[in-house]
């Protein structure tokens, strides 16, 4: 069979040498054409490509090594009182002034960085370690387990989640423990929630029915399959998470209940700031550009996060 | 060239940008509708189909998609040039569409009626009467029992077939002369597809509307179809009658697919043979043609240069290097 | 739908009464008391003891006031001799009422507006500005917000008045302060539904209609994607609820936060309770009328019983 017409033209001439027959080329049919990168190698990838994203972790870095560092080398003590070096602009000595009792501000602020960063931190990985079991646990084995936990859930969502947060702030009294644990007593339930759905959702999907199938153990099926789908929205919840919890630590202190004196956080800062607004306002611009950048940088990365750990968006720009 | 040619695709080139580079889905498909004909057009995932097809409604999105060449005359009228406002006029009420998946592509928060409507919502000179009573009568035509109480529904109240005749419903009430039916069937379960499929042929006979049928499933095409185009690596490997395509097979690559189809008339010992590796990736689609390095038959000169369409007979027409007067005599195997 | 609505209702009212069973332990076994002080005799803080009942055993208490409660009574301040929290919640509630709606009102208009452009508008300038000022948005704590709109309008320019509620020009201030976090909020979260919307299957179906842009943006995506927004106003409401503690502090504004603050601060239990009851009673509410709202517009549960 072979034709005498084209649909366009005339036949071309090839030469009888050129009609060699050579076959299936194996090499080139299953041929792979873009690199092969593991989920952490292409996060990261993106995370770096993601300029916004990445520099707001290094300035989270960078804020983290100053409130872990500038306190020790500094020579003045957060809580040394001053009286006659009292509300102080910025100066040589005093690099962010002094404030209304002449304390250094430079100091206060990276003590305060330590306090609120670490309650942040802390608290928001507790809140997701402790959501994304009770969360898992429920969504993976469901039943009446399942049932008894949403329903908790569900009530505990209704409350509004800084009356219980401020009462408990009362009754432990104030302090840096007793904020840790009245953020986690209500923080958990939104990961619960969400880690819950996301397991119901994969539990239905093939990849988990063909391990089972397959007899692969429950815990393995966790580890292996569940875990890794899930981690990307932890991380990305957690990144958010941690503004939050500075949010309200510094919230819990400006109303005099979360962190004491002479002990400080940025919340404290804040607060002692707002009282001198009309008279020297740059004691709450202080605090209140660090805990503006810090959240501005959380969010950020946090966008950047959700962006490089969807699974869906692999191998896209 | 005929003169009752409805829809006239010439050498349509369409691509997207990406960040990995220019993606050419399709590259220079030609080929005709006439009126009140079923012209199918088959192919493996990724093979252009659907982009083709909905390059005839623009339907994908530019950004990133461009129309680099060629044209698509409607009426011999170009699509490509027109704005989206005249296009609005044309789809829905002079080319349908049924797409793949009925069960994402209603608008779960409209009533069904509405949605059907919905065609004739740039057309304000039909009445809001004339409007549901149209709307009925198509959905009692595509087989909807009860449709008083239906026409007031929401899609999650309808099961997936019932869904897709929906679909269907919306696709014809406009009237139009061309259907595109993108997959129409994939998504549903086997004797759910029979009956879409034997709706769609009894409707084609009631209206005379022409069908563009998208599928990657040959035996559908020979259920359904007059002609076939079968498309691989974004370009038209063979076009023609179902009879020629079926029992004069000139490219390899249609035989695969036939090979590759369970048939009932053979003994259970012939075992279906499957067309082995992947498609190309266009981002960087081979010089030659883009089956060779799959092909069983490939010579030195498919490699190098694309093969031009040979004609094998009358609108029958293969882009192989075999068919070449030149290239030596082979048998493709069949089973 | 009327099914939907009784289950909603019979959570509420369980997690009303979580919620009193809950603060009522953690106020009794908070640490001091309000009748510590100088002037107060062993007899005199026991005499005052008897007056509020908390010479009786706990659960004895607890029903007289959950007793109370139904009967409408919340019981007497401590610190305010003589008045009842009642009294103190019908004089504070309207300020915070006004407050929280003109906050409500303008960040859930303004949000919504700001997330369908930028969604709309994607990766141009309009989005940008519309993602930069929900991430400010949600960057800034409302009480530093305010503080740094009383600076610059009130103390800067002298636009505005930074203290009391005394007319709109009062308002504007501490709404905008209120407001601006759940703006953000709203906006990120209609820009993201509205992104997934665009994204579906019957927007293409829509287009292969011929139906105009303008219609498909009105009857399809914007119908669509505020659903899950709805779903989402709940948290919505407790933020800007919430809020308005910090913000009537700022701003001197006689509200209900204010007081709540000063009565945490006191160790006034029964203005504490009494408020804390109140203010999670408003909150289930709202919850209840956002879970109805979202049956309503989604016809999925309205006829679909679940």
């Amino acid at each position: 069979m072979t034709a005498k017409r084209c649909k366009c033209g005339e036949i071309p001439e090839i030469e009888a040498s050129r009609f060699e027959h050579i076959g299936k080329d194996q090499g080139e049919m299953e041929q792979i054409t873009r690199p092969n990168l593991s989920y952490w190698q292409d996060a990261w990838r993106r995370i770096k490509k993601n300029k916004v994203a990445f520099c707001s972790l290094l300035l989270i870095l960078l804020y983290a090594l100053l409130a872990i560092f500038a306190p020790m080398f500094s020579q003045y003590g957060f809580a040394e009182v001053d009286s006659s070096h009292m509300n102080e602009f910025f100066s040589a000595q005093h690099w962010l002034g002094t404030d209304s009792l002449g304390r250094d501000l430079w100091v206060r602020t990276w003590r305060g960085a330590r306090v609120s960063l670490s309650i942040g931190f802390i608290a928001a990985v507790l809140n997701a370690c402790i959501g994304a079991v009770i969360g898992g646990v429920s969504g993976y084995y469901g039943g009446k387990l399942d049932m008894v936990i949403m329903r908790i859930i569900d009530v505990l969502y209704g409350i509004p989640s800084l009356i219980v947060t401020i009462l408990v702030m009362v009754v432990l009294g104030s302090g840096i423990p007793s904020l840790i644990v009245a953020l986690i007593i209500v923080g958990w339930i939104g990961t619960a929630r969400f880690v819950r759905g996301e397991v119901l959702r994969l539990k239905e999907q093939d990849f988990v029915s063909a391990a089972k199938v397959l007899g692969v153990s429950n815990l393995k099926i966790i580890i292996k399959h569940i875990i890794p789908n899930i981690m990307g929205l932890i991380i990305t919840n957690l990144t958010m998470a941690v503004p939050n919890a500075i949010f309200r630590e510094a919230f819990l202190s400006y109303i005099g209940l979360g962190i004491a004196p002479p002990e400080c956080s940025w919340g404290i800062l804040a607060k002692e700031g707002v009282k001198m607004l009309r008279i020297e306002a740059y004691q709450l611009f202080v605090p209140a550009f660090f805990i503006c950048t810090t959240m501005l940088a959380l969010n950020l990365l946090g966008d950047g996060l959700r962006d490089a750990l969807d699974p869906k968006l692999r191998g896209t720009e | 060239m005929s003169e009752s040619s409805l829809l006239k695709i010439e050498d349509l080139t369409f691509s997207f940008r990406t960040y990995g580079g220019v993606v050419k889905a399709v590259r220079g498909v030609s080929f005709e509708v006439n009126a009140g004909e079923t012209v199918g057009i088959v192919g493996e995932s990724g093979c252009g189909k659907s982009v083709t097809a909905q390059c005839i409604l623009k339907l994908n999105p530019e950004p990133p998609g461009f129309f680099e060449k060629g044209s698509i005359q409607y009426h011999g009228e170009e699509i490509i040039t027109k704005s989206d406002k005249e296009m609005r006029k044309i789809r829905g009420m002079e080319i349908g569409f049924i797409f793949q998946d009925p069960m994402t592509s209603l608008n779960p928060t409209m009533r069904i009626g509405k949605q059907i409507e919905e065609v004739f919502a740039s057309h304000p000179e039909i009445s809001k009467k004339e409007r549901k009573e149209r709307a009925i009568e198509i959905l009692k035509m595509v087989g909807i029992n009860d449709v008083e109480r239906r026409y007031m529904q929401y899609p999650h109240e309808l099961s997936g077939g019932m869904k897709q005749r929906v679909m269907i419903a919306r696709a014809l009430v406009g009237n139009p002369s061309i259907v595109i039916a993108d997959e129409p069937t994939t998504s549903l379960d086997v004797t759910i597809e029979a009956q879409i499929l034997d709706l769609l042929k009894k409707l084609q006979k009631e209206l005379g509307t022409a069908i563009i049928f998208i599928t990657h499933d040959l035996g559908v095409i020979a259920k359904l179809c007059d002609r076939v185009v079968v498309m691989y690596g974004g370009k038209i490997v063979e076009s023609g009658m179902v009879r020629d395509i079926f029992y004069q097979t000139g490219h390899p690559y249609t035989n695969g697919l036939l090979n590759s189809v369970p048939r009932l008339d053979l003994s259970r010992d012939v075992k279906l043979v499957p067309i082995q590796g992947t498609p190309p990736d266009l981002f960087s689609p081979p010089v030659g043609c883009p089956f060779a390095a799959r092909c069983e038959y490939a010579m030195k000169v498919c490699r190098e240069e694309m093969p031009p369409e040979f004609e094998l007979s009358e609108g029958h027409y293969c882009a192989c290097w075999l068919r070449h007067p030149n290239a030596p005599e082979i048998q493709l195997t069949r089973f | 739908m009327a099914k939907y609505i009784l289950k909603r209702l019979a959570v509420s009212i369980v997690t009303l009464f979580v919620l009193i069973t809950v603060v009522f332990v953690l106020v009794r076994v908070m640490p001091g008391d309000p009748f510590t002080g100088e002037k107060i005799t062993p007899e005199i803080k026991a005499n005052l003891e008897a007056y509020y009942g908390f010479d009786k055993p706990l659960p004895v208490q607890y029903f007289t006031y959950v007793g109370n409660l139904l009967k409408g009574e919340f019981g007497y301040s401590m610190k305010f001799m003589n008045r009842s929290v009642g009294d103190i919640i019908a004089l504070s509630f309207p300020y915070s009422f006004d407050l929280g709606m003109r906050a409500l009102t303008l960040s859930i208009s303004l949000g919504l507006i700001f997330g369908i452009l930028a969604a709309r508008n994607r990766g141009k300038k309009l989005d940008l500005f519309c993602v930069v000022v929900a991430i400010l948005g949600t960057s800034i704590p409302d009480f530093i917000m305010g503080a740094l709109l009383q600076y610059v309008f009130g103390i800067e320019w002298g636009l505005l008045p930074v203290a009391q509620y005394l007319g709109f020009q009062y308002t504007i201030l501490p709404s905008i302060a209120l407001g601006f976090y759940t703006l953000a909020m709203v906006s990120r979260m209609m820009r993201a539904s509205m992104l997934e919307v665009i994204s579906q299957d019957y927007i293409k179906t829509a287009k292969s209609d011929g139906i105009s842009n303008l219609r498909i943006v009105w009857r399809h995506q914007i119908r669509n994607a505020i659903m899950p927004v709805v779903t989402m106003l709940g948290p919505v409401v407790a933020a800007t609820l919430t809020g308005t503690f910090v913000i009537e502090s700022i701003f001197a504004i006689p509200g209900m936060g204010k007081y709540y603050v000063e009565s945490v601060q006191n160790l006034d239990y029964s203005l504490v309770l009494g408020m804390t009851v109140f203010f999670g009673s408003v909150m289930i509410f709202a919850n209840f009328l956002v879970d109805i709202l979202y049956g309503i517009i989604d016809p999925r549960i309205r006829l679909g019983g679940k």
